[in-house]
C-alpha cells in the first residue's frame, strides 16, 4: 500500500467516524425512497431525482470539500513535517473525501431501487446514467472545493467562495445562457448552445440525462441537433471525456497550488 | 380465351394436375373469364393458388370469394390487380401482392371507381403501392383487411386505404403498417372509421381533408412518423382513439387545422412529441381525454377560438399547455393536472385555487426554441414558480378555475384482440 492509499484510507475512516458521511447516505436514501413511494418505480421517480442530484451533489461536494480541508489543517501540517511527498498527501486527501462521497451517494440512490426491484430494463439504464452523472459531479466539485480551499487560507472566505461557485454553476450560468438566447433570438443558436453546455459540468450532466429521460420536448429542430449529437457514440464519448476533463483540470490546478503553497 | 375452350382446358388441367400446385392453379382458373361468364348476383369462387392475371375488371354485381386465400400476384407490378366498376360488388378472402410504385399514377391493388355498395372484406395486401383506392364511390365498406407495405421514403409510398370524393364510407377493423398514410380521406363525407390499427406509417396514421361529418372511433394510431393530421373539415367526431408514439421533429399525436365544431372525446395520447396541436380550430369540444407522457400535451395557437377543454387528464407531460399568445380564446375548466398543488377546503372535488397550465418557460421556448436546452434547469424552475405567483408574461386568462383534485376515470381504448398489444411505444 503506498502513501496515497494509506492517507486516503485513514481519511475515509475518519469520515466514517464523524458520522456526516452516514447522514449523507441516509439523506439520499430518504429522498430516493420518498420518490419511489410517491411516484412509483417509474421514469417519473428518476426525473424527480435529476433535479435533486443536479442541485445537491455540487453543493454538498463543494461545502464538505472546503470544510474538510480546513478541518484537516493540523493533520496536513503534521504530515508535512514527515518525509511524505506533497502530491501523495494531496492525492490521499482528495480520494479520502471524493470516494466516500461518491460511494454513499451511489448507494443512497441504488439501494431503494434495488429494494423495490426496479432496476430492470429502461429504468435501470436511466438510474445508471443518473448515478454515473452524480458520481462525476462529485469528483468534479470535490476537486473545485480543494482548489478553493488551498488557494484561500481564510476559512470563512473559503466557504463563502464555495457557495458563490455553487450559485455560479447551478444558477448564474443558466441565467446568462437564457439572457444570451433571448438577446440573440434572431440568430441560429444551436451550435453555440451546444458549446455552452460543455462549459458547465452541471449543464452537461443535465443535458445528458435529459436526452435519456424526456427528450420528447427537445425533439424540435434544436432537439434534433442535440439528440443527433448526444445520441451518437462520438457525441457521447466527447461528453464523457469532457466530464473527465472537468474533473482533471481543477484537480491539477489544486494539486499545483497545494504543492507550491507556503503553509 | 374463347368461352367454349375454357371448360375443356380446365378439365385437361385438372386431370394433369392431380395435386393443385401453384402453376396448375394458374392454368385451371381464370378470374377474367369467370367474371365474363358469371351472371349479375353470382358468387365467383377463387380456389387457392397464386395467379398472375392482368387487371381484373368487375363490371357487374358479383361476390368474389377466395377459398384458402388465393393470391393475386402483380408480377412485374406495373398494373392494378382488381378494378370494381359496378355497384354492389363484394370481394372477400383474397390476398394481393406485388404492385410497384409509380410516379405517374396512383396504382392500387383494388380500385373502386364510381361504384356504390361495395364490400371489401377480409383480404390481405402485401407490398402494394396503394391498397384500396376509392374514387367517387358511395356506401362502400372496407372491413377486416390487413395491409403491409415496406415503403422506404415518404415521397414514394402509397396509402393503405385512399378515398377521394366519396360518401358514406365505412372503414372498420383494418390493420395497416408501413404505408405513407394508413387511411387517407379527401372530400369524403359522412364516413365512419372504426376499430382500425394504423402503425409505423411513414407519414400519417390517418390523414383527411375536406371531409365533413366523419366519425373516428376506437382506432389506434401508433408510431406513425408524423402522427395524425386532420384538416379543413366540419363536424367531425373522434372518440376513444389512441394516439401514441408520434415521436420526432414535427410529429403530432393529433394535428387539427381549420376544423369547425369538432368533438374530441375519451381519447388517449401517449408518448408523443406534441400530443394535440390545435390551429385555426373553432367551437370544438375536448373532453375526458388523457394526455400521458408527452412533450407538449396541448399546443393551442392564438388563431383557435371558442374551444372548450373539460375533464381532461394531464399527467407526466413536459409541458401541459403551450400557446403563442398573451390572451386565451379557449376555455379550460375542470381538468385534472398532475402539476396542480392547490387545496380543496370546501371538499367539492375541485381546487379552490385556479391553475395556470402555461409555464413561463414554455412561452420562452415558443418564442425561441434553443432555450429548450435549459429544460429542468433549477433557474428555469425558479422562474416558473415566480411567474405562477405573479403572472407577467403568461396569458392571464388561460386559467383552469376549477381544477379537479382527483383523477377522473378515462375511457380505456378498446384493445385490438388480434395482435398482442404493443404496450411499449418504441422511441427512436
Amino acid at each position: 500500500m503506498n502513501t496515497t492509499q494509506r492517507i486516503a484510507l485513514y481519511q475515509a475512516r475518519d469520515a466514517l467516524r464523524s458520522r456526516w458521511i452516514v447522514l449523507h447516505f441516509l439523506a439520499y436514501l430518504a429522498v430516493t425512497e420518498g420518490m419511489l413511494l410517491t411516484g412509483g418505480a417509474s421514469v417519473k421517480a428518476v426525473v424527480g431525482l435529476v433535479n435533486v442530484v443536479l442541485l445537491l451533489v455540487p453543493l454538498v461536494s463543494l461545502v464538505f470539500g472546503v470544510m474538510r480541508l480546513y478541518d484537516a489543517r493540523d493533520f496536513v501540517l503534521t504530515l508535512l513535517t514527515q518525509p511524505v511527498r506533497r502530491s501523495a498527501l494531496f492525492g490521499g486527501l482528495y480520494l479520502g473525501l471524493a470516494v466516500p462521497l461518491a460511494v454513499t451517494f451511489a448507494a443512497g440512490i441504488l439501494v431503494p431501487f434495488l429494494v423495490h426491484g426496479a432496476l430492470g430494463g429502461e429504468t435501470g439504464v436511466r438510474v445508471a446514467a443518473l448515478v454515473g452523472c452524480g458520481v462525476a459531479l462529485t469528483l468534479v466539485f470535490t476537486a473545485v472545493a480543494f482548489l478553493v480551499a488551498v488557494r484561500q487560507a481564510d476559512r470563512v472566505k473559503g466557504i463563502g467562495l464555495a457557495l458563490v461557485t455553487w450559485i455560479g454553476f447551478a444558477l448564474a450560468f443558466d441565467a446568462v445562457v437564457l439572457l444570451v438566447v433571448t438577446a440573440f433570438a434572431q440568430y441560429p443558436l444551436e451550435r453555440p448552445m451546444l458549446v455552452a453546455v460543455f462549459l458547465n459540468p452541471v449543464d452537461l450532466a443535465r443535458v445528458l440525462l435529459l436526452m435519456l429521460l424526456d427528450a420528447a420536448a427537445l425533439m424540435g429542430y434544436t432537439g434534433a441537433v442535440f439528440s443527433r449529437f448526444f445520441g451518437s457514440v462520438a457525441g457521447l464519448s466527447v461528453s464523457v471525456a469532457a466530464l473527465g476533463l472537468w474533473t482533471l483540470a481543477p484537480w491539477l490546478a489544486a494539486r499545483k497550488a497545494f504543492v507550491t503553497r507556503d503553509f | 380465351m374463347p368461352r367454349s375452350v375454357f371448360p375443356i382446358l380446365s378439365l385437361l388441367a385438372s386431370i394433369v394436375c392431380a395435386v393443385p400446385t401453384d402453376a396448375c392453379a394458374r392454368q385451371v382458373f381464370d378470374l377474367v373469364a369467370a367474371v365474363a361468364t358469371a351472371q349479375p348476383g353470382d358468387t365467383v369462387r377463387v380456389p387457392a393458388g397464386v395467379y398472375a392475371w392482368p387487371t381484373v375488371v368487375i363490371d357487374k354485381p358479383l361476390v368474389i370469394l377466395g377459398s384458402g386465400r388465393p393470391v393475386l400476384d402483380g408480377g412485374s407490378g406495373d398494373h392494378e390487380l382488381l378494378r370494381i366498376e359496378s355497384d354492389d360488388v363484394e370481394v372477400r378472402g383474397l390476398a394481393f401482392r406485388g404492385v410497384r410504385r409509380s410516379f405517374v399514377e396512383d396504382r392500387a391493388a383494388i380500385r373502386v371507381k364510381e361504384a356504390s355498395g361495395c364490400r371489401i372484406v377480409d383480404n390481405r395486401f402485401d407490398d402494394v403501392f396503394f391498397g384500396i383506392y376509392l374514387a367517387r364511390s358511395r356506401r362502400c365498406v372496407v372491413e377486416d383487411n390487413t395491409f403491409v407495405s415496406h415503403s422506404e421514403k415518404e415521397t414514394d409510398g402509397g396509402n393503405a386505404v385512399h378515398s377521394w370524393h366519396s360518401t358514406d364510407l365505412e372503414v372498420r377493423n383494418n390493420r395497416m403498417e408501413g404505408f405513407r398514410d394508413g387511411i387517407y380521406l379527401e372530400f369524403t363525407t359522412d364516413a365512419l372509421v372504426m376499430g382500425n390499427t394504423s402503425r409505423r406509417n411513414l407519414r400519417y396514421g390517418l390523414h383527411f381533408m375536406f371531409s365533413d361529418r366523419c366519425r373516428y372511433e376506437d382506432n389506434r394510431f401508433e408510431s406513425n412518423a408524423a402522427g395524425v393530421a386532420v384538416m379543413y373539415a366540419h363536424e367531425i367526431e373522434m372518440r376513444r382513439n389512441r394516439f401514441a408514439g408520434a415521436w420526432g421533429p414535427s410529429a403530432y399525436g393529433l394535428l387539427l387545422k381549420e376544423l369547425k365544431d369538432a368533438v374530441v372525446e375519451d381519447n388517449r395520447f401517449e408518448a408523443n412529441s406534441v400530443a394535440l396541436l390545435v390551429e385555426g380550430t373553432d367551437r370544438s369540444r375536448f373532453q375526458r381525454n388523457a394526455f400521458d407522457g408527452n412533450g407538449w400535451a396541448v399546443k393551442l395557437m392564438a388563431n383557435a377560438g371558442d374551444n372548450r377543454f373539460e375533464r381532461n387528464v394531464f399527467r407526466n407531460n413536459t409541458f401541459d399547455v403551450a400557446t403563442n399568445s398573451r390572451r386565451a380564446y379557449s376555455r379550460f375548466e375542470g381538468n385534472f393536472w398532475d402539476r396542480y398543488r392547490g387545496y380543496d377546503l370546501d371538499r367539492d372535488g375541485t381546487g379552490d385555487v385556479p391553475f395556470r397550465p402555461v409555464r413561463l418557460f414554455s412561452l420562452l421556448v415558443e418564442r425561441n426554441e434553443p432555450a429548450l436546452m435549459l429544460l429542468r434547469s433549477v433557474l428555469v424552475d425558479a422562474l416558473d414558480v415566480a411567474e405562477r405567483f405573479l403572472p407577467v408574461l403568461t396569458p392571464d386568462n388561460l386559467v383552469d378555475e376549477a381544477p379537479l383534485m382527483t383523477e377522473p376515470a378515462v375511457h380505456a381504448t378498446r384493445s385490438d384482440p388480434r395482435t398482442p398489444l404493443a404496450q411499449r411505444i418504441e422511441r427512436p
